[in-house]
């Protein structure tokens, strides 16, 4: 692929975790064959929904401010470049260094010269969706550089050698049993007597954590928004592994998609209202820090900012597509999809899962890599409704399945029932003529595929003796 | 009222009881229903699995034969929703202003068929009979896309004979999808175990819909596995009188 | 300047040529000075997240938080503290290291601003809260407020907050929801979290 200079690109392939083996129904078939697995996900998100649902009823404005999000968001991307100017103007005042990189690669070049200038062999994570997109953790292992995720989930995953599978809980698909034994096989130190009570397990990752956090000099984290009129940054977060982050070493650099801007202060009373009602179904979450270049005497003194395109400019480029762009990583989307609830995320092969990942990630990569995404979906419409800043989903399927490339059989079907469609009287024939069609009995005995896909749990309806139209015509 | 009938090409060629009994609960409640012959489909199927441009005629089809009508209903929240959702927006992105226009006005008097009763024609007791236990499955496209809301329990409340139960987590996906029932089989089908789960669970000897697809679907599974529940569509529970 | 910056801002300069026109955002949310703060309402939301909330007199201050500090612990306090709510055998912070401040039996200190609706105490470094790992790394925190420091809603707290300062929103202790997404306190952070609410 040629890419011209300043022309909007695409997330380069060879680096990060955008792209899946396999496409998604190959992937799908194995999550749906793993019963432990379908349970877990089914508790989780029932969980989830539950609450969610009950803090969202206590807000009498949450429809106006779901109208605010959306319109704060659409106005960011309108005037992308004078945001990220003057966010760029207020950091560097505050103390702070700005970076940008144009993708994956430049990304993790930065972060990890950064790191070795900061002459540390070792970095503490905060859970971050960027830096796992861009497969920094794998970037800075090549460099020597050890990374330790510090979020519970990211640990689980990590510790288990796993891959993530939720935007918000990466280990949602383990339960505590499996957490219980991942950590007696991978945690140095742990307390072979372990029980597979939530707290004990937290409390194990607390005594593991705790001495890390208190000798590691440098930081990583993503942002959850970045406010270009004063320069101030934000993590939302839970159990205070941010908080030891974003405040015990000398050194914190953050990784942010250059979407993640907002304009001003006040726009974050709208974020901080949506944001963990819909994520993790809280008032509020435990945590949150923000924080404006540097603090003389208070948290680390050297702060840097990296600001990632990586393929977000071929996204924005879309009309259509670029509400993608909107998306606060809440996995509200996720919680709610039946799609998701049965599959879970490693079937979307991407860092992002569920309907928003159907869209992001095939407009992230081009959207020939991921070219069975935007088909992952019933196109039932619940993410829709769930979405904290009324992102389309449904919409933007229906349009990337437009732009995707198309089974040359799948085609030919399609144009000429298209083509039958268009002129009624061959399409009454064709009625009649399909009738035929009966020959292979209401379970499909050896009819070929997709048409195979049908009858393998489902019988055919029985054809009727005579159409609509020619029972009208009788009358 | 005169009311043009979009039978839908679902159930014009595989589904007509359904079709026929909207015409004969319209025709009962003292409407007058006409059929133009120059209709096909809406192009649904065709938008939802990535070919706009050759849904394009289909949806030019669909603005001439029904422009010159009052109201239109379809028995299918689904293709009421791809009329009222996609056509214009169709038609715009491929550069047509002018369809898009016209889609966009025929759009705006194409109902769904409970939302033509309670709505335009102002009726919920339509004088039905139905001794049968039924429970109520919301389709997709129904709840969210044009948001038909209670109408069709409202409707089916008023139902002599018809002992209405409540579906568990009624308003998740059946798992049809259109191709995507196809393009993702086992998903599907996963979905769909789940759903007739939950109408085993009611009871009911008949799920109802307002869309003949997701009951194709859902009735498909039922009959696969030899539950004895029927699926039935909507108009059909509301066109049964105690004479039928 | 990298020449990054400016492919991308070419990049996206190309990529919003179609000159997208956001329509003004529509803030008929509740905004800032609706309601009333509600103090009960923060005590319900403080305890519904595991928080132990005290009404007490400024007076009962230091002895409040040298019970809640255990036996044996000392109180940790900012700098600025009030120093009629300093216990006695206290110790400030003057630059400690991560470990004396982590051996703390409880840390004490003043709050900015506490949103009624969604119970949650804000710190933004003053004097009276002091640097963020102070209260961070002792297992107890103990947080005084007053009640004109309480506002009813996150968009009155947005308004009161300078974000110049460093900021620390706390809702309730250290908590997780990464074991099948049911609420767990006690991770990281500090694991008791007692509000003193001061008597008007």
């Amino acid at each position: 692929m040629t890419t011209f200079l300043g022309m909007p690109a695409t997330a380069p392939r060879g680096v990060g975790h955008l792209r899946g083996d396999q496409p998604f129904p190959r992937a799908a078939h194995d999550a749906l064959g793993d019963s432990q697995l379908r349970r877990n996900l089914r508790h989780a998100t029932t969980t989830i929904r539950g609450k969610s649902g009950r803090v969202i009823a206590e807000l009498p404005d949450w429809q106006r401010l779901r109208d605010a999000g959306s319109a704060i968001k659409a106005d960011v991307m309108s005037r992308l470049p004078d945001l990220l100017a003057e966010l760029e103007s207020r950091v560097t005042e505050a103390g702070g260094v700005v970076h940008w990189a144009a993708d994956a690669n430049e990304a993790n070049r930065i972060v990890t010269d950064l790191v070795r200038r900061a002459g540390s062999e070792r970095v503490i994570k905060v859970k971050s969706m960027a830096t796992q997109e861009i497969g920094l953790n794998e970037a800075l292992e090549d460099a020597g550089i050890t990374p330790v995720e510090t979020d519970l989930a990211e640990l689980i995953v990590q510790l288990g050698d796993d891959k993530p599978s939720h935007i918000l809980v990466p280990a949602i698909h383990r339960n505590r049993s499996e957490i219980r034994e991942i950590f007696l096989r991978a945690m140095p130190g742990v307390d072979p007597e372990l029980t597979d009570d939530p707290p004990v397990l937290a409390a194990a990752a607390r005594r593991y954590l705790r001495e890390t956090f208190l000798s590691t000099s440098v930081a990583v984290s993503g942002a959850n928004f970045a406010i270009a009129e004063t320069g101030t940054l934000g993590v939302v977060e839970s159990e205070g592994n941010g908080r030891m982050c974003l405040t015990l070493p000398d050194t914190l650099i953050t990784v942010m998609g250059i979407e993640k801007v907002l304009p001003t202060w006040r726009d974050l009373e709208v974020f901080l209202q949506l944001l963990p009602r819909a994520s993790t179904g809280e008032r509020m979450n435990p945590y949150t820090t923000m924080w404006t270049g540097v603090t003389p005497g208070d948290g680390p003194q050297n702060v840097h900012l990296v600001l990632l395109d990586n393929g977000r400019s071929a996204v924005l480029a879309d009309t259509v597509g670029r509400q993608a762009l909107h998306c606060i990583r809440c996995s509200a989307c996720l919680n709610v999809c039946p799609v998701y609830e049965r599959t879970g995320g490693h079937a979307y092969g991407s860092v992002y899962p569920g309907p928003i990942g159907a869209v992001l990630s095939p407009q992230l990569t081009g959207i020939e890599d991921n070219a069975s995404l935007p088909y992952a979906s019933s196109l039932c419409g619940a993410c829709f409704d769930a979405c904290p800043v009324k992102i389309d989903i449904p919409s933007m399927l229906v349009h990337l399945r437009d732009k995707a490339p198309h089974p040359p059989a799948e085609r030919a079907a399609m144009a000429a029932a298209a083509y039958t469609m268009s002129r009624p009287r061959l399409y009454a024939y064709a009625q009649r003529a399909a009738k035929m069609a009966r020959i292979a009995g209401r379970r499909g005995r050896g009819l070929p595929p997709p048409l195979s896909g049908w009858t393998a749990g489902r019988d055919l309806p029985e054809f009727p003796e005579q159409t609509f139209r020619d029972w009208w015509a009788q009358r | 009222m005169r009311i043009a009938f979009f039978a839908t090409c679902l159930a014009d060629t595989l589904f007509p009881e359904a079709a026929k009994a909207t015409v004969r609960l319209l025709e009962r409640l003292g409407h007058e229903v006409v059929f133009p012959f120059d209709q096909t489909c809406c192009g649904q199927m065709h938008v939802n699995t990535g070919y706009q441009t050759e849904a394009l005629p289909l949806i030019r089809r669909y603005a001439q034969t029904f422009d010159r009508y009052e109201v239109i209903v379809a028995p299918s929240g689904s293709c009421a929703g791809s009329i009222r959702h996609q056509h214009a927006m169709v038609a715009s992105s491929h550069g047509d202003a002018g369809l898009a226009a016209r889609s966009a006005s025929v759009a705006a008097r194409t109902y769904e068929l409970s939302e033509l009763l309670v709505d335009v024609l102002k009726i919920e007791d339509v004088g039905a009979y139905y001794p049968h236990r039924v429970t109520y499955h919301p389709t997709c496209h129904s709840l969210r896309m044009i948001r038909v809301g209670d109408k069709p329990l409202r409707l089916l409340r008023q139902v002599r004979g018809l002992d209405l139960v409540e579906l568990p987590a009624a308003e998740q996906c059946c798992g049809f999808g259109g191709t995507f029932a196809l393009k993702n089989a086992e998903t599907s089908t996963a979905m769909l175990a789940d759903k007739m789960t939950n109408i085993v669970s009611t009871g009911a000897d008949v799920c109802t819909a307002g869309d003949s697809s997701c009951l194709m679907h859902i009735g498909g599974g039922l009959s696969r596995l030899r539950t004895g529940v029927r699926t039935v569509h909507l108009a059909e529970i509301l066109a049964s009188t105690e004479s039928t | 300047m990298s020449t990054s910056r400016e492919l991308i801002l070419d990049r996206i300069r190309a990529a919003l040529r179609d000159a997208p026109v956001a329509a003004e955002v529509p803030r008929d949310y509740r905004p800032a000075g609706t309601n009333t703060a509600d103090l009960d309402v923060l005590i319900d939301r403080l305890a519904d997240y595991k928080a132990e909330v005290h009404r007490v007199g400024a007076g009962e201050v230091a002895a409040t938080a040298a019970r809640l500090a255990g036996e044996g612990g000392a109180v940790l306090v900012p700098p600025g503290l009030p120093a009629e709510w300093r216990p006695e055998g206290s110790f400030a912070d003057d630059g400690l290291t991560p470990e004396r401040i982590a051996a703390a039996g409880a840390v004490l200190t003043a709050a900015a601003v506490a949103v009624a609706e969604t119970g949650t105490i804000v710190l933004d470094g003053s004097p009276d809260q002091g640097r963020r790992v102070i209260t961070l790394l002792p297992d107890v925190h103990v947080c005084v407020l007053r009640p004109d420091q309480v506002v009813a809603s996150v968009p009155d707290a947005i308004a009161r907050l300078d974000p110049r300062r460093p900021l620390t929103w706390i809702s309730g202790p250290s908590a997780t929801s990464d074991i099948e997404l049911n609420r767990v306190e006690g991770v990281h952070g500090p694991r008791h979290l007692h509000v003193l609410v001061l008597d008007s």
